[in-house]
């Protein structure tokens, strides 16, 4: 066994001291024939006839030295080496073509890894969490069996007692907003984004604080001493890392808690929870009947028993659910929905992705297709060369090799470029903040992405040799090499292999044009949906006032002076103020117009926005029909409510709301409210979806809010706005912390940032494609004329003129373009109809699309074929004929 | 080939170096050619081009060492000895070669079986 491993490890040495090695091997065949010469001699031979003799019973010193490396080392790995060596200098020579190369394969290669990155990041890795296949999602179906709601802590508590196929459940509240909270320290005031979680939260997702402890039990139940756990981020940010962060106190809200512990940096509970969020502080969340009443409230987890499945959670919950509707009727209703959390957090983008992914493919088809071309070509001009070496006694997989290692070659050198493209635009896509897209700051270049970046430059390597690879046995020496010398025609299978890889390429380029059309157009119609409000020119910012006792006519009196002083900043038009911004999450209560029954359970869900006049005017609120909030609608006078087109329409169909009264303020309430006026929906859930029942409830009739967002509609610009807004409110600068100024506008984009990325990314991807197919046209073009020289030159000296040689140009390669689009066409409608989850406001077929893909690759056709033909209608025909060029 | 000396099998070459270093001590290619060419009384010719092959062979499997050095009559050449490696080797090839040309013997010997 060890002289097996001896002579491998000796082969292998063998690789790098073959020539020492053939130095050796010389002169011991010469001190041999020098030897057996004396011997001769000594019998009696002349002496240059004996070593004559000795030379000649020695035969074949050359074959021995091919067979001594074939013994001696490891040929095929030799025979790889001197292909490659070959194929660079080949590759030097050709240096315009080379960096071509280098750049498609590159850039094809780098999107590739860089999508790939970004599948495997929100697709195929688990979700960065401790045993992340066991952990659940489950959700609270509402009646209209589409939308997901919370569920209510109540509920939690007793699915925590009885669940048999969970090990544990958890909640988190769902409603915090961005900067909810004020934290005041020596340094005076800042904002920080919370979210209260459920003792047991951390624990059931296997995060370890890495500095101190999670809640107690009796911290976690609301009990014991106000504690809170920080982010990673916040206590960099905040404290520097501070090794004595814990027990340390902090002001939230004006009251004091403690710091007990620091959660790690790889936890990032935005990515999961909450896209494009940073969390800074968990503050527990109790069960129990005060929290039980906020409603709807929890976002719920649970980690599966290691025998359990997603299907039995399910089926398990549906059951612990109806008892607890028919145990508790008082409280809200229960349709619990489970899902693995991966599929929670990030299943939505499927589609998307896959559309990605399967875009970067055709790109790579693309990049081949056209280096293919490109070698083929090249491979078309060295005929000759080949053709002497077949002569010479090349083999035929010789040859095949060479040309596979030259294109691996330059997939290698691709990869390694793709590489550099990939990890700056993984490092890009980790920084998009503001997008709402889930575990973005996980997406990086892993072993998988390096797996697939090196399998694909060897497929791809492999797919652009063997087409020139493929020539070679058509290569006869004798007829190479009589009528390679002068610039005759390549075969017929040659220009057809090229004319079918640039059909290929309109192809792909098609279906990516339209695909990219398609999100192109769908990113506008939701970008130019009427949204209800006009977000351009309407900034907000936070108040959290502290009141000091629950007396009506104080809280009137701020909001009178807050308007007042908001409507004096010079440059703002209006103000108003709303307990909540569109696009930023809702809530929604149980409605009854009076003399209305339901069910229970059954009741229409309205979404309640807390607002004061001139809310309406300053969010660019369409008034349809009567009238709008007044300062005079507070609390003694009588309790009135707006309500939109959808609520008017669903709970008085074909009558006038207007006068009706509504139960708005929960089931449980005792009042109506007497409905004044109707507005136009509003688009507050999503750009994508229709407003739901919406009613807005005078803010100075109502103590169900926390905070306040003060919005003003100005013309001017944010950063004059800003400053002057702040110093006409500095009386209440205490109030609104260290909030920033929201402009609306970005919550709209922030809305529609998914759907932006992946139309930008396909979009790029298109453009590329464009460009790749426009050179292939180019390339086989300006090929074409350059072979047809003489045939052009004919036709111009028997009469043609030069347009009808432009013409012929041009139509032989709108002959290519019309086959492209024939196969572009159909597969691009396959392809559209298979995305059409991801469209909005656009038909899979838009006409408008199709059309203009046709009209891009047809000018681009013709773009492309417009130098090459002008080059032939400018032939001088004396030269042509005589061959001289 | 017109000639009635037999062609050596793969493997038999080596346990013929091995043996011949063995018996006679470092010695260069040549010699080693010569040398088995005399014991086999022209019964065997050994292929120069295949006895190199089997001594970079041999020398990879470090069974053998070779250095450069002068031969009887001042040449330089190079001189092939057995290891300890090698000499343990060829002990073991040496039992084996006896079992299988026992074998072979009784093989060959055994008188055809005329059915009953």
């Amino acid at each position: 066994m060890t002289a097996a491993l001896h002579r491998l490890l000796a082969r292998v040495r063998a690789l790098f001291t073959g020539r020492q090695l053939d130095r050796d091997l010389d002169d011991e065949v010469a001190s041999h024939i020098q030897l057996r010469a004396e011997a001769l001699e000594r019998t009696g031979l002349a002496p240059d006839a004996a070593l004559r003799a000795a030379r000649m019973e020695f035969h074949g010193v050359t074959q021995l030295r091919e067979a001594h490396r074939a013994v001696r080392g490891v040929p095929w790995i030799e025979v790889i080496v001197r292909d490659l060596r070959l194929a660079v200098r080949t590759l030097r020579r050709d240096a315009g073509f080379t960096t071509f190369a280098l750049l498609v394969m590159g850039l094809g290669l780098g999107g590739t890894a860089t999508v790939y990155s970004l599948v495997n990041a929100l697709m195929l890795r688990p979700l960065p969490l401790v045993d992340a296949g066991r952990l659940a999602w489950i959700g609270n179906r509402a009646d209209d069996g589409v939308a997901v709601w919370h569920i209510q802590a109540n509920h939690l508590r007793d699915l925590q007692a009885q669940s048999r196929t969970f090990a544990d459940l958890a909640g988190y509240y769902a409603y915090t907003k961005p900067d909810d909270v004020k934290v005041t320290s020596a340094s005076g005031t800042e904002r920080v984004s919370t979210v209260p979680v459920t003792r047991n939260f951390f624990p059931l997702l296997g995060v370890e604080p890495i500095v101190g402890r999670g809640f107690t039990q009796a911290e976690g139940d609301g009990n014991g001493p106000r504690a809170v756990l920080i982010s990673h981020h916040y206590w960099q940010q905040r404290y520097g890392l501070d090794a004595g962060i814990v027990g340390r106190s902090i002001i939230l809200d004006g009251l004091p808690s403690t710091i007990v512990g620091v959660l790690p940096a790889s936890f990032d509970f935005g990515s999961l929870f909450a896209p494009g969020r940073v969390i800074d502080v968990f503050p527990p969340f109790p069960l129990n009947d005060n929290t039980n009443r906020i409603g709807n409230s929890l976002g719920v987890i649970g980690r599966l028993r290691p025998d359990a499945t997603v299907e039995a959670a399910q089926a398990e919950m549906e059951v612990l659910a109806k008892a607890l509707e028919r145990a508790h009727p008082q409280r809200n209703t229960l349709r619990p929905l489970v899902d693995s959390l991966a599929v929670h957090v990030a299943g939505h983008l499927r589609t998307a992705l896959t559309l990605l992914l399967a875009a970067v493919g055709v790109v790579m088809l693309i990049v081949c297709a056209n280096l293919a071309n490109l070698q083929l070509a090249r491979a078309a001009s060295r005929r000759q060369e080949m053709a002497v070496r077949v002569a010479l006694g090349a083999g035929r997989i010789r040859l095949l090799t060479q040309a596979i290692a030259e294109s691996l070659v330059l997939c290698g050198g691709g990869a390694l470029l793709g590489l550099g493209v990939a990890v700056v635009a993984t490092k890009a896509i980790t920084s998009l903040d503001a997008f709402k897209l889930p575990l973005l700051s996980t997406v990086r270049v892993d072993l998988a992405t390096l797996g697939v970046l090196a399998a694909m430059a060897i497929v791809a390597g492999v797919a652009i040799g063997i087409a020139p690879a493929l020539q070679v046995p058509t290569l006869s020496p004798q007829n190479r090499l009589r009528d390679g010398a002068r610039g005759s025609s390549e075969g017929r299978r040659a220009q057809w292999a090229r004319a079918t890889l640039v059909v290929a390429e309109i192809t792909f380029a098609c279906v990516l044009l339209v695909a990219a059309g398609l999100l192109v157009r769908s990113l506008e119609s939701a970008m130019h949906v009427d949204l209800g409000f006009e977000p351009t020119q309407a900034t907000a910012l936070r108040f959290d006032p502290t009141w000091p006792d629950n007396e009506p006519a104080r809280r009137t009196a701020y909001f009178d002076e807050t308007l007042r002083l908001a409507r004096a900043t010079r440059g703002v038009e209006a103000a108003g103020l709303t307990d909540i911004l569109p696009l930023e999450g809702t809530r929604s209560w149980a409605i009854q117009g009076r003399g209305q029954v339901y069910e229970l359970g059954h009741y229409p869900e309205g979404f309640v926005r807390v607002v004061s006049d001139g809310y309406r005017e300053a969010m660019g609120l369409r008034l349809v029909a009567g009238r709008d909030l007044t300062r005079d609608d507070a609390s003694p006078s009588e309790p009135v409510v707006l309500v939109n087109e959808s609520l008017a329409r669903t709970i008085w169909p074909g009558q006038d709301p207007i006068g009706r009264f509504l139960k708005s303020d929960g089931l449980g309430s005792k009042f109506e409210r007497r409905v004044v006026g109707v507005v136009a929906d509003v688009r507050h859930r999503a750009l994508e979806s229709t407003a739901g029942l919406e009613m807005y409830i005078p803010i100075r009739q109502t103590r169900s809010y926390g905070g306040f967002y003060l919005v003003v509609r100005s013309s001017q610009p944010t950063a004059v706005l800003a400053p002057a807004l702040r110093a006409s409110l500095a009386p209440l600068a205490a109030d609104m912390g260290g909030s920033q100024l929201r402009v609306l506008g970005e919550l709209v984009d922030r809305a529609i940032s998914p759907r932006r990325f992946t139309a930008m990314l396909l979009g790029g991807f298109a453009v590329f494609a464009l460009l790749l197919a426009s050179l292939g046209v180019y390339a086989v073009v300006a090929y074409g004329v350059s072979r047809r020289r003489q045939e052009f030159g004919i036709r111009l000296a028997l009469g043609a003129s030069p347009g009808d040689v432009q013409r012929r140009v041009l139509s032989d390669t709108l002959r290519l373009a019309i086959a492209g689009l024939a196969f572009g066409v159909p597969a691009a409608w396959l392809v559209s109809r298979l995305m059409r989850d991801l469209l909005f406001g656009v038909t899979p077929a838009d006409p408008t699309t199709f059309a203009g893909m046709i009209a891009v690759l047809g000018a681009m056709a013709l773009v492309a074929a417009y130098v090459p033909a002008r080059q032939a209608s400018r032939l001088d025909p004396t030269t042509t004929l005589r061959g001289v060029e | 080939m017109g000639d009635d000396r037999s062609e050596i099998l793969q493997g038999t070459l080596d346990l013929m170096v091995l043996k011949t270093l063995d018996a006679m001590g470092p010695m260069h290619g040549y010699g080693i050619a010569l040398r088995i060419e005399q014991v086999a009384e022209n019964a065997m010719r050994v292929n120069q081009g295949t006895l190199y092959l089997c001594l970079v062979r041999l020398l990879q499997q470090k069974w053998l060492s070779a250095t450069w050095g002068t031969s009887d009559n001042n040449r330089r050449a190079r001189f092939y000895a057995l290891t300890a490696a090698g000499r343990r080797h060829l002990q073991a090839e040496t039992a084996n070669w006896a079992r299988v040309s026992g074998v072979m013997d009784r093989l060959l010997q055994l008188p055809k079986v005329v059915a009953p």
